[in-house]
């Protein structure tokens, strides 16, 4: 596998911190998703080997974390939050928007790969109704305008994603 | 007139110039506590923390002090301090403040809390959507660290204690504390069943542990600066110290405020606090405490007996905010999140919305929690969807009804009381939208559009 070298490092670093290793599983699917992309069955596998489990114990967690994906996304990954507060504040309407915009249902990527468009549960910032996040970043306030002027960034790629 | 809040924890989170480096967090007296803290004996600060009467938080509002005095110290087994920084009740936003705007205040806070309860290895287990987050805290850590007030034999003491931030992946039940630890041994969140499973006794790596919010680590610091008794003397007793409270939903100015405990009323909160309603609305709901408490109705009154026997006849507007009076109203405080409503809302699609939430996010292992969440969702969806039976009703309640008390964790409850609230409270919406429905599908005016839950 073709980790970075930086990847390695933290890897390196973050194992011994903890008092048992498997521990470390979490975070090291973190590191090898934001390396790669999303974590192959390859990386299942090394992960298992670098913290001496079995490759179920990573395959698991794998498939119980929403967010750890074992698919790559299309460029940008686009998150609405659809909970309460959010709905309240109008985010069904902003997810109608976008999938109209890249022509993708959410819960898809876009036909040319641009989007992968996602309903999240509550981020946690629900005093700054409708939040997405895109890629890393979070844009809050997300009602008409501002959804278009995302879009608009997305479209022409000088989105910021954290 | 606004009110003006009474802040003590998030005193100096957005006053103009203040960031969340360690200078400037030394300027205004940080880390100051923490050498107290090495001052004072472990069992005095535990002491202390009792006579505050704090109480937790993160949802369940448990004495911080009695948890502690729960812990397990004669086992001979390292001891661990988590912090719950997993936020992930809808409607709460506080502990992303904390975190963003005053990191040290909460390292501060986990130190003095790790010294009284003797444990040598700290956990912030952060919940994974918070990119930002996660790096200001792993930042502030390094910062503490190079000041020599975290890591080996901390400001010259014989005590070494390290902090090591854990990041979550997108799982609410990471906020349940057991669920929490299972997840920071690398596993599938899946809560562990009490007894035997306190983590006071058998937590992390089976060892004893304390799991305490963020906002509750927090106050442990104010704690030992006034003392405990000053701190008992800040709300009411039973209800003491400040609470942030997070206002989301239909308000002209949502956002979060800290109060002293019962220093306002609901009323208050949302017309003085929050600016009102949108123009032309009327009240119509209240969540007072995440998506997990009961709801209130704008309408109801609320007459009973609080725990020290007075007897209270409220409207909605005079709930004082404060955990007894929630719970004495039949909801709870809870995690802080206020969520209001106004008369523009379908309560059936706020509840198909919030049993979308719960139906996502069971862990799977228990029966009625894994079967019965889904089950309701599917109904509430179906109801928004020109699907909706006078019978559903009935079957709703009697699902929520078989979940709760039956299930390993208490999301068994938080997934039911919504159910159950919304359901008796507004009876009358759901009955009218199944008889208007069936009136629609007797015509053959079936709409089969791709329902929104709001
Ligand atoms: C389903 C569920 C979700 C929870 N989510 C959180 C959470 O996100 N943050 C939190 O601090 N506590 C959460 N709790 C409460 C924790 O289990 C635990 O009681 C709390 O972290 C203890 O801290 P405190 O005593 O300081 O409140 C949750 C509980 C349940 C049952
Ligand atoms: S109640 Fe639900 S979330 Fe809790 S342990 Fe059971 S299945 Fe998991
Ligand atoms: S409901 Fe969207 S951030 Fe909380």
């Amino acid at each position: 596998m073709d980790l970075k070298e930086t990847t390695i490092a933290k890897i390196d670093q973050l194992v011994p911190r903890y008092p048992n290793k498997r521990s470390a599983a979490l975070p090291l699917c973190h590191l090898i998703q934001e390396d790669i992309g999303y974590l192959s069955n390859e990386s299942i596998e090394w992960i298992a080997n670098r913290l001496d489990l079995e490759p179920i114990n990573i395959s698991e967690i794998v498939t119980f974390y929403p967010m750890l994906r074992t698919k790559a996304p299309g460029r940008y990954q686009v998150r609405v939050c659809r909970t309460l507060s959010c709905a309240l504040a109008g985010a069904y309407k902003t997810c109608k928007q976008f999938e109209d915009a890249f022509d993708c249902e959410v819960g898809s990527t876009s036909p040319d790969g641009l989007v992968t468009l996602e309903y999240v549960e509550c981020h946690a910032d629900c005093g700054n109704a409708p939040v997405v996040m895109i890629g890393e970043k979070e844009y809050t306030g997300v009602k008409e305008d501002v959804t278009r002027d995302l879009i608009d960034k997305i479209k022409n790629k000088t989105i910021e994603i954290g | 007139m606004a009110i003006k809040q009474q802040r003590l924890i998030l005193k100096y989170a957005d006053q103009p110039g203040y960031t969340n480096n360690i200078e400037c967090y030394i300027k205004y007296g940080g880390y100051e506590q923490l050498k107290k803290a090495f001052k004072m004996k472990p069992e005095d600060i535990c002491k202390e923390v009792i006579d505050s009467g704090v109480r937790g938080r993160g949802g369940a509002g448990f004495p911080a002090g009695m948890k502690w005095k729960f812990l397990d110290r004669k086992s001979g087994k390292p001891i661990y301090l988590i912090c719950n920084a997993d936020e992930s009740e809808p409607g709460t936003f506080k502990d992303r403040q904390i975190i963003h705007k005053d990191p040290h205040q909460l390292i501060e806070g986990m130190l003095c809390a790790a010294y009284a309860i003797g444990a040598k290895l700290a956990f912030i287990y952060i919940r994974g959507e918070f990119f930002e987050g996660y790096k200001i805290l792993e930042k502030a850590i390094e910062e503490a660290r190079s000041r020599g007030f975290l890591g080996d034999k901390i400001l010259g003491s014989d005590y070494s204690c390290d902090i090591i931030v854990h990041r979550g992946a997108g799982a609410y039940i990471c906020g349940e504390e057991t669920g929490l630890i299972e997840s920071l041994e690398g596993k599938r969140a899946n809560p562990r069943i009490k007894p035997p499973y306190f983590p006071a006794a058998l937590g992390l790596y089976q060892c004893p542990t304390i799991v305490n919010n963020v906002e509750t680590l927090c106050d442990v610091k104010h704690i030992i600066e006034m003392g405990g008794k000053a701190f008992s003397k800040i709300g009411t007793p039973g209800n003491t110290g400040t609470r942030i409270w997070c206002v989301s939903g239909h308000v002209k100015n949502p956002g979060y405020y800290e109060f002293p405990c019962a220093a306002i009323t609901l009323g208050q909160l949302i017309y003085d606090v929050c600016g009102g309603l949108l123009p032309g609305r009327k009240l119509k709901a209240v969540i007072p405490g995440g998506s997990s408490s009961k709801i209130l109705r704008a309408d109801e009154r609320f007459e009973g007996k609080l725990k020290d026997g007075t007897s209270f006849d409220w409207g909605i507007e005079d709930i004082p905010m404060d955990f007894d009076s929630l719970a004495a109203v039949g909801s709870m405080s809870g995690s802080g999140g206020v969520i209001i409503m106004d008369d523009t809302t379908d309560m059936v699609e706020a509840l198909a919305n919030i049993n979308y939430f719960y139906a996502h996010e069971s862990c799977g292992q228990c029966t009625p929690c894994r079967e019965g969440v889904p089950w309701m969702k599917k109904i509430t969806t179906r109801m928004c969807n020109g699907g909706a039976r006078e019978e559903d009703i009935g079957l709703l309640t009697d699902i929520a009804d078989q979940i709760a008390g039956r299930t390993i964790c208490a999301f068994g409850e938080a997934a039911s009381w919504p159910v159950q609230s919304f359901v008796s409270k507004f009876k009358d919406e759901f009955v009218a939208k199944a008889k208007e429905q069936s009136l629609l599908r007797e015509k053959g005016e079936v709409s089969n559009q791709k329902p929104t839950l709001i």
